[in-house]
């Protein structure tokens, strides 16, 4: 049977019979439903500064409120909900980052608290902290050799 | 001693088919609200059935269905002289578990999702080679345990592409004897595995596709039989996407099996009302479907000759994070309601 195709011709092939996702529909919800979030953030935002927070402790509260707000979310079943449509509208921000710790924590609660949820909450979000604290490192050398 | 059951390449003729005498298939919500709702013994409200994880559960389910399969046998637990079972699991824990407790001897197979007709086919062996009267043939896999370890946690947000399938919460049990009066299992054609490199675990139709088109292929040529032979020819799992593409394959090599073809991905879910994109897939896709819909079609009459083939997308999460292409397996099997 297999003689027929060629792996690439197979790979070819396939990527011809299979659906695409809808990809401007996609993107429009994306906008859509991420910039509804950042309008909330905003929202939070304003807040505390009309409440007379200074300007870093508003980027500070801010994402602690969002952070809480994506891990409620995520353990009332919502989260993933509005992820379906919302695509990348839902992972870029904050939100998001929230939901990839949150889940996998909820997930592996059966396996115990050490080893399962402690251990595995990161499985997801792990690499956005190990790259972006290397990254972060990175530039502040780069920013104390250069920068003075 | 030569080997007189064989037939061509891949195929057993058995001498003294054995005889399907009952079935059993409980299944999730999800399943229960689908096209075949009708025919499943039992549908669970609540994807843990009062246990504490996903795994008990499931475990569960495949106790709870060989048992109901073995009562509606009118057999007792003892009567049965092996069970050939497997999941999705890490190291077959969804089957360990749940017959731990039966006290039966126990065949543990992975086969992903070929792995019903895997152990049909066995069990039938087992049967027609004299080495027992009573074996059960059973598989399970369960929606959140499937995604936990293959996938994303259930939680996560991220979106499906339109290739996925949906893992089919439920189980299959079915119940051999060396004595009955049919449906009949005659054929078996056991299938290789076929790679053509094929990576994206969210489109296993077309990982498998090209071993199920190689099986059904091999098993004409074994048999001598066409597709005019069978009312139906039922793949496992290959959904919307592999169905086609197996379809078209053959097609290619001259076999026509369009009019009788269909997939047990497509008929336990109706994939545009219940969202599930390409269709069902799992371990317990084809055997609830074989346990519950065909078994019944069978016994009833408006099916009399059928060529069952559970597919299998013999992938494991390192191997796929490793870079490797997903494996495919198809085991083919020809159930039918009389003896020629």
């Amino acid at each position: 049977m297999e003689q027929n195709f060629t792996q690439k011709e197979y790979q070819k092939y396939v990527q011809k019979k299979s659906p695409n996702s809808p990809i401007i529909k996609n993107v429009i919800m994306a906008f859509v439903i991420g910039g509804l979030i950042c309008v909330v953030g905003q929202i939070i935002s304003n807040y505390f500064k009309s409440r007379g927070l200074s300007t870093e402790d508003v980027a500070g509260a801010t994402a602690i409120s969002m952070i809480f707000l994506g891990a409620l979310l995520t353990g009332l079943d919502i989260y993933d909900g509005l992820a379906k449509y919302a695509g990348a509208g839902t992972i870029v921000p904050i939100t998001g980052f929230a939901n990839a710790i949150v889940s996998p924590a909820m997930e592996f609660k059966s396996e115990g608290y050490v080893l399962g949820m402690g251990a595995k909450m990161f499985v997801i979000a792990g690499p956005v902290l190990v790259y972006g604290i290397t990254a972060s490192v990175v530039v502040g050398i780069i920013f104390f050799l250069v920068g003075n | 001693m030569t080997a007189t059951k064989r037939l061509g390449k891949q195929t057993v003729k058995l001498q003294y088919p054995p005889s399907i005498i009952a079935t059993a298939a409980i299944v999730g919500k999800k399943e229960g609200e689908g096209p075949l709702c009708s025919y499943f013994d039992q549908i669970l409200d609540d994807v843990l059935w009062g246990e504490k994880t996903w795994e008990k559960a499931e475990s569960k389910i495949l106790r709870e269905t060989i048992i109901k399969a073995v009562t509606k046998a009118q057999k007792t637990l003892t009567d049965i002289q092996y069970i050939f079972a497997g999941d999705l699991l890490n190291q077959c824990s969804g089957s360990n578990f749940g017959v731990r407790e039966l006290e039966i001897p126990f065949f543990g197979l992975y086969g992903a999702c070929s792995t019903m007709a895997e152990g049909l086919s066995l069990a039938a062996m087992t049967v027609d080679g004299g080495f027992a009267d009573y074996v059960i043939a059973a598989t399970s896999s369960h929606f959140c345990s499937a995604e936990k370890q293959f996938r994303f946690p259930l939680e996560y947000g991220g979106q499906r592409p339109l290739t996925a399938q949906w893992t089919v919460t439920g189980s299959g049990a079915v119940v051999l004897a060396a004595e009955g009066s049919g449906p009949y299992v005659t054929h078996i054609t056991t299938g290789k595995i076929v790679d053509l490199g094929i990576k994206d675990a969210n489109n296993m139709g077309a990982a498998m596709a090209p071993s199920a088109a190689d099986t059904i292929y091999t098993h004409f040529e074994d048999t001598g039989f066409t597709p005019d032979t069978y009312d139906l020819i039922i793949t496992g799992d290959l959904a919307q996407v592999g169905k086609d593409i197996t379809e078209e394959l053959l097609q290619k090599r001259g076999c026509d099996i369009s009019k009788q073809f269909t997939d047990c991905g497509l008929k336990i879910f109706d994939n545009k009302k219940q969202d599930t994109h390409a269709g069902g897939s799992g371990c317990g896709c084809s055997a609830s479907v074989l346990a519950g819909y065909l078994y019944k079609e069978l016994t009833q009459g408006h099916l009399n000759k059928i060529l069952f083939l559970s597919t299998g997308a013999l992938m494991s999460p390192t191997t796929s994070q490793q870079g490797e292409s997903i494996p495919g397996i198809a085991h083919a099997v020809t159930i039918q309601n009389t003896l020629e």
